[in-house]
């Protein structure tokens, strides 16, 4: 802990650290400093001049956001004021300055209601110019499907430089120019070749840069601000839906709350619009005598499947049971509940993206093994071995970055060729796949030396090669973590709730070759989209948003509601567990809860009431590590679960990601049209075919 | 060069590096950038920074012969303004422009540091001190003469 000294700000005494910025020692105390191009987090740019102070001794007006706080030269207390007349009028001339250009287009811009510009300007006045100059217009700019930019509005604070910069670790954004046409300049002169992930947009204290899909659509108190969480990568980050009229407006996350802070990828900010894709599934299908469907009603699609259900139950007939890795907790839990006691199978399965089951049972009787999302934040070093992260778990990534950035953590990675991480590693060394082992071992005497690691690693370590890296791990005599990783929103809670074929039960691909099921019910994934179903006289119901390669040859398709749509719970890739929240609904469809619920009550199964909140009831008293303190989760905060358990009975099938990039995300990423609109980076290096 | 710069500091070579590849190409052109963002280790777009950033890095070519007027506050006192208008006449060219000849090209530029001598003219590299209107035609022919 640094020296405590005293400081006097705005008659008031505190102690702060030495050193502390001003403008932070005064927030910690509950004293705003305005500031426009101080961000914290990032380097210091000075560039605003909103945040100047008034210092007793010091004959000029000082820049708050540079300051470090310190006693004077006598030893006594420095004094600040931060509300002085001189202070105010200094603000005052500050904004109309900023404004010697700015268009003033409040009541059309987006940012309108949510400025900091605005808001600082109704504050300290400046609603006068004495500048009769005709103003410099430049017009707007696109830079991409999603990027504009209208450079009369920007205050040239340099956030998005930076943001893009140091937070992304892209470095898309620039000045160009200097005096009153320096403005923001992109990448490739006219355009962005960058991660699409809106960090920019959002970071912009004012409506300079403006999103693609939400620029000119509504304002910021139309819509309703519902905080849930992103529905595509595994990371789990907390993203904030502005829903008008029960449409989706935009993601960003407003209130910065959530395991992720500031970041979102571009899947997490753009890609919800596969909600109102045209091909949604609206009604049940069910496939008729010429081999198309018939849409029918909900009401005769439950009474199919539960005397279909009913019917194979009582002759001892196979069932085959495939969950999804982007259905909730609840939802997950119900599923197994429902094939092992309602059906009487052990049959049920889901696509395993990474090898958790070798990892859980390499690691038993350990405590505090498993990384959180924080862990990548806070560890002394991290150690990447097998994924390209920036491209498939952007907010790990943007956490390692942010890890080096703020408290230069050691960064190492064992990848198949180039990662962004390699800008800040200590050590990148390239191998082939398989070699992974080898490479982490050539790192040995680096890592022992480290005060204690974070592995992140990919689903090409699995199996033997795992428990070789937890024993490598192990034999460095310092404390380990691990983050085991795997794809979608939900596949660590698949786990978790045991959508596994324990006990002799038939795995994914053993299913999909049995010549002799009866049922095959998919809850929320594409198994054959890259293999057949060897039964050729099963019945297949699916239940999904879209038609999907294995929804076109099911008997009875059931449309599911997304994520956006349901409230329940989703474990991130660090087994953190957190709140969906309903942002809005579909017409015609249900949740795949309320799906699997009024199967089971047209079967008269007594499976517990399919409510989101008994269903998590009953989870946190029967599944191992899920006892989450409940007041936690309902505040929008992430709880950790404490799945190791002992010996994990190996398991049979395959285990393998399904290789989605930046800009892809299985079939939602199909059906999103923006992130479509803006794929343009090169594939991850761990492309996977299956999904 | 980088070598004159101390260990992971190469990027402070931009500017000098761009300024003497200019002066052997004529121009900072799309491939200079690339270039010179190589070998200092940072962007092409933090290498276009700074070319937008100072004046004295062009992206067209310039003439054989660069005249500069300055028309700041001390040369403009001084009658740096009319200067600057006269060379506009003499030359038939406007600010950062060049004659289809590629013999002149003209800039009104900013503070080049001789407010002492002022009005003063640069012509590439040489500074032209207390210029009167004469002095600066006979400055021209001189040089149309010369080349
Ligand atoms: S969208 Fe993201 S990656 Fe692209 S310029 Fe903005 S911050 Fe950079
Ligand atoms: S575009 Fe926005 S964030 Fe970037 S410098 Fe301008 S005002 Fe600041
Ligand atoms: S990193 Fe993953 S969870 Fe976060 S916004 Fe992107 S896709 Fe969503
Ligand atoms: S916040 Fe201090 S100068 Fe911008």
């Amino acid at each position: 802990m640094a020296e405590l000294v005293k400081v006097k700000i705005n008659g008031q005494e505190f102690e702060a650290e030495k050193g502390k910025l001003l403008i932070e020692a005064a927030r910690e105390n509950g004293i705003e400093i305005p500031a426009f191009c101080y961000k914290e987090g990032y380097s210091l740019q000075a560039a605003c001049r909103m945040c100047l102070v008034e210092v007793e001794g010091t004959p000029k007006l000082q820049v708050g956001c540079t300051l470090p706080v310190d006693v004077n030269r006598d030893g006594t207390p420095m004094v600040v004021h931060t509300e002085s007349d001189t202070v105010k009028a200094a603000r005052k001339s500050t904004l109309e300055l900023l404004l010697t250009n700015h268009p003033l287009d409040c009541p059309v811009c987006d940012k309108g209601g949510e400025c900091e510009l605005q808001d600082m300007v109704f504050r300290y006045g400046a609603g006068e110019s004495r500048y009769t100059e005709r103003k410099v217009h430049t017009p707007e700019k696109q830079w991409s499907p999603v990027v504009f930019f209208d450079a009369p509005r920007c205050i040239l604070c340099y956030r998005c430089v930076r943001a893009c910069n140091e937070g992304m670790g892209v470095g898309a954004l620039g000045i160009g120019n200097r005096g009153v046409v320096a403005e923001i300049i992109p990448n490739k002169h006219d355009h962005l070749e960058c991660d699409e992930c809106g960090a920019c947009i959002d970071i912009c204290p004012v409506g300079a840069l403006t999103s693609g899909i939400y620029r000119y659509q509504t304002r910021p108190w139309e819509m309703n601000h519902v905080g849930t969480i992103c529905t595509h990568c595994s990371d789990g980050c907390k993203t904030t839906l502005g829903v008008r009229d029960g449409e989706i407006m935009r993601g960003n996350n407003r209130d910065s709350s959530g395991i992720n802070g500031e970041f979102l990828c571009v899947k997490g900010r753009y890609g919800f619009d596969f909600v109102n894709h045209p091909d949604r599934l609206q009604t049940p299908l069910l496939r008729n005598a010429a081999g198309g469907f018939d849409e029918i009603s909900w009401a005769q699609a439950l009474d199919l499947v539960s005397k279909k259900f009913t019917e194979v139950k009582s002759k001892n007939g196979k069932f085959g049971v495939i969950g999804s890795n982007h259905t909730t907790n609840e939802e997950n839990y119900f599923l197994q509940k429902f094939a092992r006691q309602g059906l009487g199978t052990k049959n049920i399965d889901h696509h395993r993206t990474g090898d958790l089951a070798t990892l859980f049972d390499a690691l038993s009787g350990k405590t505090d093994a498993l990384a959180s999302m924080q862990d990548v934040y806070t560890a002394k070093a991290v150690l990447v071995v097998g994924s390209d992260l920036a491209q498939q778990h952007p907010l790990l990534s943007f956490q390692a970055r942010a890890n080096y950035r703020h408290h230069a953590a050691h960064i190492y990675a064992v990848t198949t060729g180039e990662v962004r991480e390699d800008k800040q590693a200590v050590a990148s060394v390239r191998v082939q796949k398989g070699g992974e082992l080898a490479g982490v071992e050539s790192l040995r005497d680096k890592l022992k030396a480290e005060a204690n690691l974070v592995i992140v690693f990919g689903d090409t370590v699995q199996g033997d090669a795992l428990r070789k890296l937890v024993a490598f791990g192990d034999s460095l005599g310092i404390p380990v973590k691990y983050v085991g990783l795997v794809d979608y929103s939900n596949s660590r809670g698949a786990y978790d709730m045991d959508l596994l074929p324990r006990d002799g039960g038939l795995s994914r691909e053993q299913m999909l070759a049995a010549a002799d099921l009866d049922v095959l019910w998919v809850v929320g994934a594409n198994p054959l989209k890259s293999a057949a179903l060897a039964s050729k006289n099963a019945c297949v119901v699916v239940q999904d948003m879209f038609l999907t390669e294995t929804a076109k040859a099911a008997t009875l398709v059931l449309p599911a509601a997304s994520a956006y749509e349901k409230n329940g719970t989703v474990t991130n890739v660090t087994g953190e567990v957190q709140k969906l929240k309903q942002a809005i609904k579909v017409m015609g469809t249900k949740t795949d809860l309320e799906i699997m619920g009024s199967i089971a009550k047209e079967m008269g199964l007594n499976l517990g009431i399919w409510l989101p909140e008994k269903m998590l009831e009953e989870i946190r008293s029967t599944v191992h590590g899920y006892n989450v303190a409940l007041p936690v989760l309902s505040s929008g905060a992430a709880v950790a679960t404490q799945p190791l358990n002992g010996k994990v009975a190996a398991l049979p099938g395959t285990i393998g990601s399904a290789g989605d990039t930046l800009f892809t995300s299985g079939t939602l990423g199909r059906y999103s049209k923006t992130l479509n609109s803006v794929m343009e980076a090169p594939g991850s290096l761990y492309g996977g075919k299956d999904h | 060069m980088l070598q004159s710069y101390p260990e992971g500091k190469k990027r402070s070579a931009v500017v000098p590096m761009l300024i003497y590849a200019q002066d052997e190409t004529g121009a900072v052109t799309a491939e200079l950038i690339e270039e010179v963002a190589k070998r200092c280790e940072v962007t092409p777009l933090q290498v276009d920074e700074v070319v937008g950033y100072y004046s004295m890095l062009h992206r067209k070519p310039q003439g054989k012969f660069h005249v500069q007027v300055c028309t700041n506050i001390s040369c403009m006192l001084v009658g740096g303004t009319e200067l600057y208008d006269q060379a506009c006449k003499k030359l038939g060219l406007g600010h950062k422009q060049t004659a289809a000849d590629g013999v002149f090209s003209l800039e009104e530029v900013e503070c080049m540091g001789a407010c002492s001598w002022a009005p003063m003219v640069a012509i590439n590299y040489d500074y032209h001190h207390n210029v009167t209107p004469e002095q600066f035609d006979a400055l021209i022919e001189g040089l149309k003469r010369a080349q």
